[in-house]
Order: C-alpha cells, then structure tokens, then sequence
C-alpha cells in the first residue's frame, strides 16, 4: 500500500507540473475575474444594474445584435430587471413586428409584451452582408457561449463550493468590451478590423462600441448619475444584463438549490441514525475503506 | 431465479395473495430478490453504487421522458426547442439541468463501480457472466450518452456527431454503409437528429432490460465482498432487507447532495461553452472535445497516427475489460491481499485519469507523446500486468471466513437475522 501512495503521489506530481507549465504557452489573455453581484451560491441579480444594462443594450447594442429568444414579457418576470407590466407595454409598443393579415398580406403591428424581440436584420445573411460577412452573434445565451480555459488546477477549485466560479463568459464580455487598445509593436493589422487584447487572435471586426459619456443614466436626487457613465460601468451592466438574458431563472435555480441541499442533508443525517439502529442488531457495521489491511490474523 | 428463488421465506397469508403466488410468484420474487437474499456482512460503501446507479437510470429516463415531451428533434428547431425548456417551460430548467448532469453522474458513479470491481476482483469466477453484462451496459450508455449530447445541437453537439461518425467510416468493408445509416445522407443533418432522437430514446430501455439481466446474475451468484472469499455460514450475512436497503438508500441520499451541487449552482460545469453556440456547419470550432467521460478513449483515439488504428484501439479500450476474467491468473479476487497487483491497480487508475485529461488537451507536441505513452500503459496492464503478476505473486493469508474480517479471528458476535442455513454460497448450492 506504501508503494502505491508513493506510486500515485509521484504521477500526480508529475501531472501537476505538466499542466502549470504547459497553461502558460495558452493563446490570448485570460481576462480578469471581476466581482458581480449575481456570482456564488447566494448570488442575485441587481435590478438597478439590469435596468441599466437593459438601456445599453436597446441604446447601442441592439443596432447589431439580435436577442431572438427573450420575449418583452421576460423583462417582467421575477429574477430579473423587474420592470412594472405597464412599462413592459408600453416598451413593447415602441417596437413593431410583422404577421399575416386575414388577406394572406404581411402588415406591420405594435409588438405585445408576448412577443419576442425583434432582430436588427431580417435574418442572418443580411445581418452578414452589412457586417463585413459575419453576422454580429444573437446576444440571447452568448455569456454562456463563451468562456476561457482556467487550466489545472484552478478548474477543480471552480466547481467546489465557495470557491466555486461560473461566471466566465460575463467575465470575458466585459474584458473584450474594454479590451480595445493600439495593437502592439510588430504586430501586423489587416485592413479592417480593431486590436482587442482579450479577443481571440486580437483582431476583432467590431468597433469600439462603448466610450466614456455615451450615455444618460438615472439621477438621483442631488441630480447626479447613480453609477459613473463611464465605458467600464456601461461595460459591467450590459454584460450583467446579458447573464440575466442567457440565465433568466438563475436566482429560482439558487434559491431552490439551498433548500434542496438542505433537505438533503437532514434527510441524509436521519438516515444515517435509522441505518446505525439497524445494524446494531447484528452487532454494528464494518467501518474504513479496507478493514482487513489494518488487522493481523 | 432458481436459486434466489430456493432462498425465498416469502409465505402469502390472504387468500388472494396464494391466488396469486400459485398463478405467478412474483411477489415471492421480489422478497427472495431483495428482502431474504443473502448479503456479505462486511460490504463497504462501494458496494452501494449499484443501488446509485439504479436510481441515477430511473432519473435519466423519467427527466428525459419529460423533456422529449417539449423537445424538438429538428435541425430547424432542436437548439431553440432546448432554450425554450430552459425559459418558458414551468422547471424545465431544472428538468434539462437535472438530465445533463444526471448524465454525469451516472458516469462517475459506473466509475466507481467498475474500479470496485477491478480492485476487489468481482469480475472472477462464479461472476464472469454478471460482469460481461455489466460491461454491456457500459457500452450502451457510451452510445446513449454520446446520442443525448448531440440532441442539443450546438457547435460542439455537431462537430461531436460529425467526428465520431467519420471514424466509424474507418472500419473496414461495412464503415461507408454504417455512416451513411446513422447519416440518413450525405453528411450529419436533420435525418441525422431525427434518428439520434429515435435512437436515445431507445437505448436507455435496452439498458434497463439488461440491468434486470445483471441483478439476476448477481442473485445467482451471490455478492463479492471486500474479503474476496464466499459466504460459508449464516453469519457471514445479513439479510438485504433491512441491512442493505437501509444503507442503499442512505448512500443514494448522500450522493444526491452531489447531483444537487452540480444542478443548481454548477449546471454548466461539465458542460462546454461552444454547446450553446447553435450548431453552424461552415465553422468548425478551435477544439472539438468530447464529454468528460470520453475523454480517456479520445486520448487512445488520437494517439494512434494511422485513423483506423485509433478506431481500433479506442474500441479495443473498452472491449478489453471484457476479457478480464480470462487475463487474470490470479485465485485471490480482493486485492486487499494481493499486495504487488495492488500497486499495479493504483497505477493503472492513475493512468486512466492521466489519459482523461490529454484527452481535453490539444494534439500537440509533448501531449501525444504522453497519449502514446499511457495508452501502451492501459493495454500492458490487461495484457501484461493481470497474467503475469497472477503467476508470480504471492497473496496474503486470507481470513477464514467474512466474520472475522468484521470482529476479528475466534471472537463471537450476537446472530445475524439470518435464517440458520440461508446464507450459505448460493453458487455452491445451485
């Protein structure tokens, strides 16, 4: 058994320093884990932060970016930015969707909390064309489409509790999106396209789309804005607000899970009592993984 | 059942019950099954993933059931009809979280299963045929997982499909024809979804009818149990019902707690990214990897250079526990007295986790010299390590009897509530 705690410990170590040396030679820039409000077992959404991500979103992203899979209504619902239903209405009102009329003829009608939101081009060949060929990616579950690799053994880490981190998609969205910078010495730009430290292979085909003052948020009552309206703010609540998009029950899933796990426990603890009464019957339970190796006949 | 059955203290009392029991003994079935049969006194809580996994398919087909009800199989639709279950239907979040990640955890608990059975030697004789099932239902839930991972149909869902059936386009002869089924065209869409559906939804009931097969065997045969030797008195035993069930079912509560963790605040852990990227067949993704399950026999698969060498030895991987019995030369079955295979075990385990993680690792430079390396390693271990060691070891004195693996030799403990008789080694009297 010494032999092969020793055999074991000596490939793990093995592995361990495989793995280090080899992360560091990754492509790009991992980008800076960020703290959000929603992260961890007890994490919830800030309304105030959705709202704001919200008019990011409408006001500078949704020029480009489709979210085909959020409805109005969704804006609504518990777990999220939690607009009133009559802010709802009339938000949707202000969108306009097309269907068949009873003639078989395409006509143009105000949008219903009910519908989803419409997309910026009529579909993705279009968006393509007017995008330099790509079509701008639908923001609806983007920040969970991304991520970036944590390396071992920082990924073990990731899953446990409390130390446990799922927010790597929105971490890498606000990086990229402050991320833009001159490209360094030596490094060759094509034609079109911008220099973004976090982007995979720097070149990105998006402009910078978020700058200092680009726009008005809430005052409070001295008059002044409730956050900075800087790029770094819009940044952090729009890619706040894109979490909620791509994880609307999110705070249900949590504020479930407690109770589950909990109920679990006792429930596994009560067990455990019955289990022990059980067997004292016929004198008590073999305890240890492998009895037999610490006993000599 | 025959001797199960033999072992059956079952005796209807209500008129309508020996009505019954004289016209079909199942009730007599399940109480020799899984109330009177005899269990090793000194099991330890590896012998309680069976009872995990059971439960873990009953999860899998119950959630999936009810997903299908809200799923689209359509290249069109699949990734929306998936984002649908997600947002608009009531706890479907939690219906495709709890499928996913039940999927997982299936495959760790199987792990855990099959490693018990290495390193305590129950694939031995009287087994051998209980664990050739076994290793059937291993395989099918290789197939079923693999065609659930497509149904999602993300990037990593198609590229995953595409990859695995373009190495099955390897094999010799019937390779073409056997793509092109599983295709239904002339590259993976939607007839490809459309038959993965059909397919998923199929194979989890194969596997229930060979679970039945599997626990059958087990009734034959009897436990192994960490000792590695047979029942020979009624105390050696308990009966399952309370003992095991109790401690069954305390176990599958414990392992919940797992499940849960991953369901509700790890939900996309095991997952990849790229899976909620809508599948797009003109852009391939940077890496295309397999489940965390698959990752060992992904590494086997690459480290050949020649594809259908890879194909060969990554099938090879898994076929090859099934020779297992035959290989080991060995008549001690628990390892707890073998004391170089047992080194020999460790490293093998090492190895298999090693493989897993070159297996997410692109396959590049000092990677596929690693792959190469360990996957030499897993075949010796069958093909080298397991007959020769049989030969040339010399095992530790076994305890003579289970009893005294629990108190110690010559000591005395209260009855085991085993009928006098009952427990002896049903293989012996069958």
């Amino acid at each position: 058994m010494r032999i092969a705690r020793l055999f074991a410990a000596t490939l793990l170590a093995a592995s361990l320093g495989a793995g280090s040396a080899l992360a560091e030679d990754g492509h790009g820039t991992n980008p800076p884990r960020e703290k959000w409000s929603f992260a961890g077992m007890f994490g919830r959404f800030d309304q105030a932060q959705l709202q704001r991500g919200f008019q990011v979103y409408k006001e500078v992203c949704a020029s480009c970016h489709s979210m085909r899979l959020v409805a109005f209504r969704n804006l609504a619902e518990p777990g999220g930015p939690g607009f009133t239903e009559g802010q709802v209405k009339a938000l949707a009102e202000t969108y306009s969707v097309k269907e068949l009329d009873d003639s078989g003829a395409e006509k143009e009608r105000p949008a219903r909390p009910a519908d989803r939101f419409p997309s910026p081009f009529p579909n993705d060949k279009a968006a393509a064309a007017a995008n330099g060929g790509k079509a701008p990616p639908d923001f609806s579950v983007l920040a969970k489409a991304r991520t970036y690799e944590r390396g071992f053994p920082l990924f073990v880490f990731d899953a446990l509790p409390f130390t446990g981190y799922s927010e790597q998609g929105v971490d890498y969205i606000h990086a990229l999106l402050t991320g833009y910078e001159e490209a360094p010495k030596g490094f060759t730009m094509p034609d079109s396209g911008y220099y973004n430290k976090y982007y995979p292979g720097h070149v990105i085909a998006m402009p910078p789309p978020l700058s200092d003052g680009q726009l008005t948020y809430p005052k409070n009552d001295k008059g002044e804005p409730v956050v900075p309206e800087t790029a770094d703010q819009y940044s952090r609540d729009v890619s706040a607000f894109m979490a909620w998009a791509a994880e609307p029950h999110m705070m249900a899933r949590k504020a479930l899970g407690l109770r589950v796990i909990l109920f679990l426990f006792v429930l596994a603890g009560l067990l455990f009592y019955v289990k022990k009464q059980v067997w004292k019957k016929v004198g008590g339970e073999v305890h240890g993984l492998q009895p037999e190796l610490h006993k000599t006949y | 059942m025959s001797s199960a059955h033999a072992t059956s203290t079952y005796v209807p009392k209500s008129r309508l019950a020996k009505w019954f029991e004289s016209r079909l003994p199942l009730v007599g079935l399940v109480h020799s099954s899984f109330v009177a049969f005899p269990v090793p006194r000194n099991l330890n809580y590896f012998w309680t993933f069976g009872a995990i996994l059971i439960a873990f398919l009953g999860i899998q087909i119950i959630t999936g059931v009810w997903l299908a009800m809200h799923y689209d199989p359509s290249a069109g639709n699949a990734f929306e009809s998936v984002e649908h279950i997600m947002r608009d239907v009531n706890y479907g979040w939690l219906l495709r979280y709890a499928h996913a990640n039940g999927a997982s955890m299936f495959f760790v608990a199987v792990y855990v299963h099959i490693f018990r059975n290495l390193y305590y030697g129950s694939y031995k004789a009287p087994r051998e045929v209980l664990y050739l099932l076994g290793v059937i239902i291993y395989l099918l839930m290789m197939a079923t997982a693999f065609l659930g991972y497509t149904l999602p149909w993300g990037q990593m869902s198609f590229w995953g499909a595409t990859v695995i059936t373009n190495i099955l386009a390897a094999i010799p002869v019937v390779g073409d024809t056997i793509q092109s089924l599983l295709w239904g065209g002339y590259s993976v869409g939607n007839p490809t979804i459309n038959r993965f559906f059909s397919l998923h939804f199929l194979l989890p009931w194969m596997i229930a009818g060979v679970v039945v097969l599997h626990v059958w065997a087990l009734h034959v045969t009897g436990q192994n149990n960490p000792a590695g030797i047979p029942i020979k008195s009624s105390k050696d035993a308990v009966p399952f019902t309370p003992y095991a069930t109790i401690k069954d079912v305390f176990a599958v509560v414990v392992f919940m707690i797992l499940f849960a963790w991953f369901i509700f605040y790890q939900p996309n852990y095991l997952g990849h990214a790229d899976n909620y990227v809508p599948a797009n067949p003109s852009v391939t993704p940077a890496h295309i990897v397999p489940e965390w399950y698959f990752l060992p026999f992904y590494a086997i698969l690459r480290a050949v250079p020649d594809k259908l060498g890879g194909v060969i030895l990554m099938f090879g991987a898994v076929l090859i526990l099934a020779f297992a019995p035959w290989l080991d030369t060995s008549r001690v079955r628990s390892c707890n007295y073998r004391p170089v295979y047992r080194v020999f075990f460790w490293v093998f385990l090492v190895n298999a986790i090693i493989l897993g993680w070159l297996g997410a690792k692109p396959p590049e430079g000092g990677y596929v010299l690693a792959s190469r390396i360990c996957t030499v390693y897993y075949f010796a271990h069958f093909l080298i390590v397991m007959p020769l060691v049989g030969l040339f070891e010399t095992p530790d004195r076994l305890p003579g009897s289970i009893l005294e693996t629990v108190t110690g030799p010559g000591k005395q403990v209260s009855g085991s509530g085993m009928p006098a008789g009952a427990a002896a080694e049903p293989a012996k009297r069958a």
